[in-house]
C-alpha cells in the first residue's frame, strides 16, 4: 500500500516537472519564416499594384507620439474609401524590443522599423525589389533608399534589395537661439568650424550657455556634435562604409580622431552643462525652448515643434565645414517603414508607401506634421512652407545634403548593442574626464569588431 | 524521461494503519498550485537553464555553445562589474535600512502611545506603498542638479558640492542606493516594530532593575529577541539589491559610463536590444545561483535554535 502511494506521488512529481520541463527538448527558436525566393514581385508583374475596390483593413503598428502616419491612414482612407487601417501603436523602445516577435507571430501589413539587419537576417521583412521596380522607386535619389538596402543575408546594409520604406527622411544639424545669438552679436550662421568655435567662446564669456545637449542615462546624445564633427573634418563615404559594416571598415580614423579631440576640446572648455551626464533629451528640449543653451544639435523632427513653442526665435544650419566652401554633411535617416514577408495586404501597403511618397496631400501632410523632408523623385513639386520658419531652413538643408551628397546613416545604428554599449559610456566618460579621444575610438571600434564579427 | 525508482528512497517512518486517508487527496488540493508552479516559475527556469547554453537571437535557428556563455559572464568585465555593483548595493539596500531600521524601530516603541509614533509609522512606510517607478521618478527631481537636494545645499552653504548626483561617475551609484534605502527603511522598521511588540515587557522590567540603561536594554534584550525579524529583513533586502531593476532603470538606465549597471538591468539589455538570449540566460542563472548562495547562509544564522 504505501509503496504503491509513493509511486502515485513519484508519477505526480514526474508529470509536474515534466510538463515543466518539457520544453528542454531540442534547441529553441527556429519558428522564423523560411527565406523566401529573391526579388519577390508583386502579385501582378505587368503593372502597378492597388488596393483594388473590395474592402481592405490594413493591419499598422505605428510610434506613438508621432501623428505623421496616423494623420496620413487617415487622409488615404478619405481618398480610397474601401481601405481602412486598424492601428496599433507603441513607444519606439517597445517597438525595437518587439519588433522580430511581432513580424512572426501578428504580422502587421505596415509597420515602424528600427535597425533593419536582424530583422532581415530572419527573414521577417518582404523584399520591396520587386515593388521599387513597379512603381518607379529606382529613380529617386539614391541616398533615400540606401539605408534600406541589404545584402541578401542581411550581413551589409547599404546596397542589395530594398527591405522597408521611409514616410519622409529626417535631416540633423544645429539649431540656435536667435536672441542668446544677437545678444553675442551672431548675425548668422557661422560659415566654417572656426566661426563656430568663435561664437561658442564668447558665449561662453558672455556667460550664455554655449551647447544645450543630453548625455544622459542610456542614450549619449554627445553622439551628435560628434558626428558631425567628424563630418567637418572628413568625408561622410567611410562613415557610412563603417555604419553598413562594410568588411574592414574602421571608425578610428586620423579624421576622426580630429573629430573626438575636437569634442573633447569643447567638453574641457565648459560649452556644455556641467550636468550633461545626466540630461535625458526631454530636459535638453525644455531647458532650450526656455532659454538656457544658445546651440543645440538635434534633427529636423523638432522643427514644427520649435516653430510653435519659439515662434521666430529659432534658427537651423547644417554643420559648417572646416573650410569655407567645403562640402557638408549630416545624419539623415527615412522614417522607416515595412511590410511583413507573412503580411495578408502586402500590394495595398506598397500601393499606401508610394502614395505617401507622390500624392501631393500626403507631402504636404509629412512636411507640415511630421516637418520633415518628403521622400520621392528629386523633381517632386515641395509643399509650401512659410518663408522664415524652422521648418523652411531645415527643408533647405535637406537639398543642400542631397547635392553635396552628404546623407550620413547615425552612427549610433552600426549594430544593435552599439549606442547604449559602447557610445554611451564611452562618451559619458569622455565628459567625466576618464577617457581620451584615442582611447574612446579604438574601444569603440574594439566592440564594433566583436559584434559584427561575433553575431 | 527517467523516473526514479522506488527502490533509492529512504523508508518513510511507519504510521498508524487505522488513521491513513488516501494520501492522494492531499495531492489533489496541491495541484492546481502546483501547476501553476510549474509553469510559470518551473518552465521559466528551466528554460532558462537551456537557453543559456545555446547562442540565440531569439527568433531564428540557435547553435549549440556549451559553457561559452557562462565563460563570458566571468571573463566580460563589462558584465562581471555588474555583479559587483549588484554587491555594493547591498550596503545601501540592506546594511543601511536594517540599522536604521532597528533605531527607530526601538525609538517609536518608546513612543508608541504618542500621535508621533503613528505618524512615524505611516511616513516610514508610505515609500512601500508608492510604486517604485514613481519612487524613481520622483528622487531623480530631487537628486537633478537643479533639485531640492542641491538647493538645501546651496542654502546651508555647501555650494561647493552640490552636483547632478545621478549623473557624477562617483556618486551615481551611492545616490541610486539611497533611493533604495528610503524605499526599504519603511518595510525593516514595520517587521521590527512587530517583532518588539512581542518581546515580554518583563525582560525589560528586570534589565531596568538591574540598572541597565536604555542602549544596554536594546543591545541585550531587543536584538537578540529580533534574530528572526532580522533575519527576514536581511533576507528581503540581500535579494532586493542582487536583484535590483526598477529603481536603477528609472533614475540613471545604467549610466553614466556603466557605473549603476546591474545584473538585473544587463540581462534586459542583453536579451531584448542586444538579442543575445544566450548570454542573458547564462548571467540569470549565474544571479539566480548568486541569491540563493547569499540568502541561505543567512537563513540558517538567523535561526531560532531556542525552539
Amino acid at each position: 500500500m504505501s509503496r504503491r502511494i509513493r509511486r502515485w506521488n513519484g508519477a505526480v512529481l514526474t508529470v509536474a516537472l515534466g510538463g515543466a520541463l518539457a520544453a528542454g527538448c531540442g534547441a529553441p527558436g527556429g519558428d522564423a519564416p523560411q527565406a523566401e525566393a529573391t526579388g519577390t514581385s508583386p502579385s501582378s508583374a505587368s503593372s502597378a499594384p492597388t488596393c483594388g475596390t473590395a474592402p481592405v483593413t490594413l493591419n499598422g503598428y505605428f510610434e506613438t507620439g508621432f501623428p505623421v502616419p496616423k494623420d496620413l491612414a487617415d487622409e488615404f482612407t478619405k481618398q480610397h474609401p474601401n481601405v481602412t487601417f486598424n492601428i496599433r501603436e507603441d513607444q519606439f523602445a517597445v517597438i525595437t524590443q518587439n519588433a522580430p516577435r511581432v513580424l512572426a507571430d501578428d504580422p502587421p501589413d505596415l509597420m515602424r522599423l528600427p535597425q533593419v539587419s536582424e530583422l532581415v537576417k530572419n527573414n521577417l521583412l518582404k523584399n520591396l525589389d520587386g515593388y521599387a521596380k513597379a512603381f518607379g522607386w529606382d529613380s529617386w535619389p539614391a541616398s533615400q533608399l540606401q539605408q534600406m538596402r541589404m545584402v541578401p543575408g542581411g550581413k551589409t546594409r547599404g546596397e542589395g534589395s530594398l527591405y522597408a520604406m521611409g514616410l519622409n527622411f529626417s535631416m540633423t544639424g544645429v539649431f540656435y537661439n536667435k536672441k542668446l545669438a544677437a545678444k553675442i552679436g551672431m548675425s548668422e550662421p557661422p560659415a566654417t568650424l572656426a566661426e563656430l568655435d568663435d561664437a561658442l567662446a564668447k558665449a561662453k564669456s558672455a556667460g550664455v550657455p554655449p551647447i544645450a545637449q543630453f548625455n544622459g542615462g542610456a542614450t549619449g546624445g554627445l553622439a551628435f556634435p560628434l558626428q558631425d564633427l567628424m563630418a567637418a573634418y572628413g568625408p561622410p563615404g567611410p562613415i557610412n562604409d563603417w555604419i553598413f559594416q562594410k568588411p574592414g571598415a574602421t571608425i578610428d580614423t586620423p579624421p576622426n580622431l580630429a573629430a573626438t579631440r575636437h569634442l573633447e576640446k569643447w567638453i574641457k572648455a565648459g560649452y556644455f552643462w556641467k550636468d550633461v551626464n545626466a540630461v535625458d533629451y526631454a530636459t535638453m528640449m525644455s531647458r532650450f525652448i526656455k532659454g538656457e543653451g544658445l546651440f543645440m544639435f538635434n534633427g529636423d523632427w523638432e522643427s514644427g515643434n520649435l516653430d510653435k513653442q519659439m515662434p521666430g526665435d529659432v534658427g537651423f544650419f547644417l554643420m559648417p565645414p572646416e573650410r569655407e566652401g567645403g562640402g557638408q554633411a549630416a545624419m539623415s535617416a527615412p522614417l522607416t517603414f515595412g511590410i511583413s514577408s507573412r503580411a495578408k495586404n502586402a500590394d495595398c501597403a506598397a500601393f499606401f508607401l508610394n502614395w505617401v511618397a507622390t500624392d501631393a496631400k500626403a507631402r504636404e501632410i509629412g512636411v507640415r506634421v511630421g516637418g520633415s523632408h518628403p521622400m520621392g523623385p528629386a523633381d517632386a513639386a515641395m509643399p509650401e512652407v512659410k518663408a522664415g520658419t524652422v521648418t523652411a531652413s531645415t527643408l533647405e538643408a535637406g537639398a543642400k545634403i542631397g547635392k553635396d551628397n552628404g546623407a550620413m546613416d547615425f552612427i549610433a545604428n552600426a549594430t544593435g548593442a552599439i549606442y547604449a554599449k559602447s557610445w554611451t559610456p564611452q562618451l559619458q566618460k569622455l565628459v567625466a574626464g576618464q577617457q581620451t579621444p584615442d582611447g574612446l575610438l579604438k574601444s569603440v571600434q574594439s566592440d564594433y569588431t566583436s559584434q559584427v564579427g561575433g553575431s | 524521461m527517467a523516473r526514479r525508482t522506488p527502490k533509492t528512497r529512504r523508508p518513510g517512518p511507519a504510521r498508524a494503519a487505522g488513521l491513513r486517508t488516501p494520501s492522494w487527496v492531499g495531492w489533489l488540493f496541491v495541484a492546481p498550485a502546483l501547476a501553476v508552479y510549474a509553469v510559470f516559475v518551473l518552465r521559466p527556469i528551466a528554460l532558462t537553464f537551456q537557453y543559456s547554453v545555446y547562442r540565440w537571437d531569439g527568433i531564428g535557428s540557435s547553435t549549440w555553445a556549451g559553457l561559452s556563455n557562462y565563460g563570458k559572464v566571468f571573463t566580460d568585465p563589462d558584465l562581471f562589474a555588474t555583479i559587483l555593483n549588484a554587491v555594493k548595493l547591498i550596503v545601501f539596500f540592506s546594511l543601511i535600512p536594517v540599522v536604521l531600521g532597528l533605531v527607530i524601530a526601538s525609538t517609536i516603541r518608546r513612543i508608541a502611545a504618542s500621535r508621533l509614533a503613528l505618524a512615524a509609522r505611516t511616513v516610514l512606510f508610505l515609500p512601500q506603498v508608492i510604486p517604485l517607478v514613481a519612487a524613481g521618478i520622483a528622487w531623480s527631481w530631487l537628486l537633478s542638479s537643479t533639485g531640492l537636494v542641491n538647493q538645501l545645499l546651496s542654502r546651508i552653504g555647501l555650494g561647493g558640492v552640490t552636483r547632478a548626483w545621478l549623473g557624477d561617475f562617483s556618486t551615481a551609484l551611492p545616490a541610486v542606493g539611497v533611493i533604495g534605502a528610503w524605499v526599504l527603511l519603511g518595510l525593516c522598521t514595520i517587521l521590527l516594530l512587530s517583532g518588539m511588540s512581542k518581546i515580554d515587557p518583563a525582560l525589560y522590567e528586570a534589565a531596568r532593575m538591574d540598572g541597565a540603561g536604555p542602549v544596554r536594554e536594546f543591545v541585550s534584550i531587543t536584538v537578540p529577541s529580533l534574530r528572526q525579524e532580522i533575519g527576514v529583513c536581511v533576507t528581503v533586502t540581500v535579494i532586493a539589491a542582487l536583484a535590483s531593476f526598477d529603481i536603477v532603470y528609472v533614475a540613471t538606465q545604467g549610466g553614466p559610463g556603466n557605473t549603476t549597471m546591474v545584473p538585473g538591468l544587463e540581462i534586459y539589455y542583453l536579451a531584448f536590444s542586444e538579442r543575445q538570449v544566450g548570454t542573458a540566460s547564462a548571467l540569470a542563472v549565474v544571479l539566480m545561483v548568486l541569491v540563493i548562495v547569499v540568502a541561505l547562509p543567512i537563513q540558517w544564522l538567523t535561526k531560532d535554535r531556542s525552539s
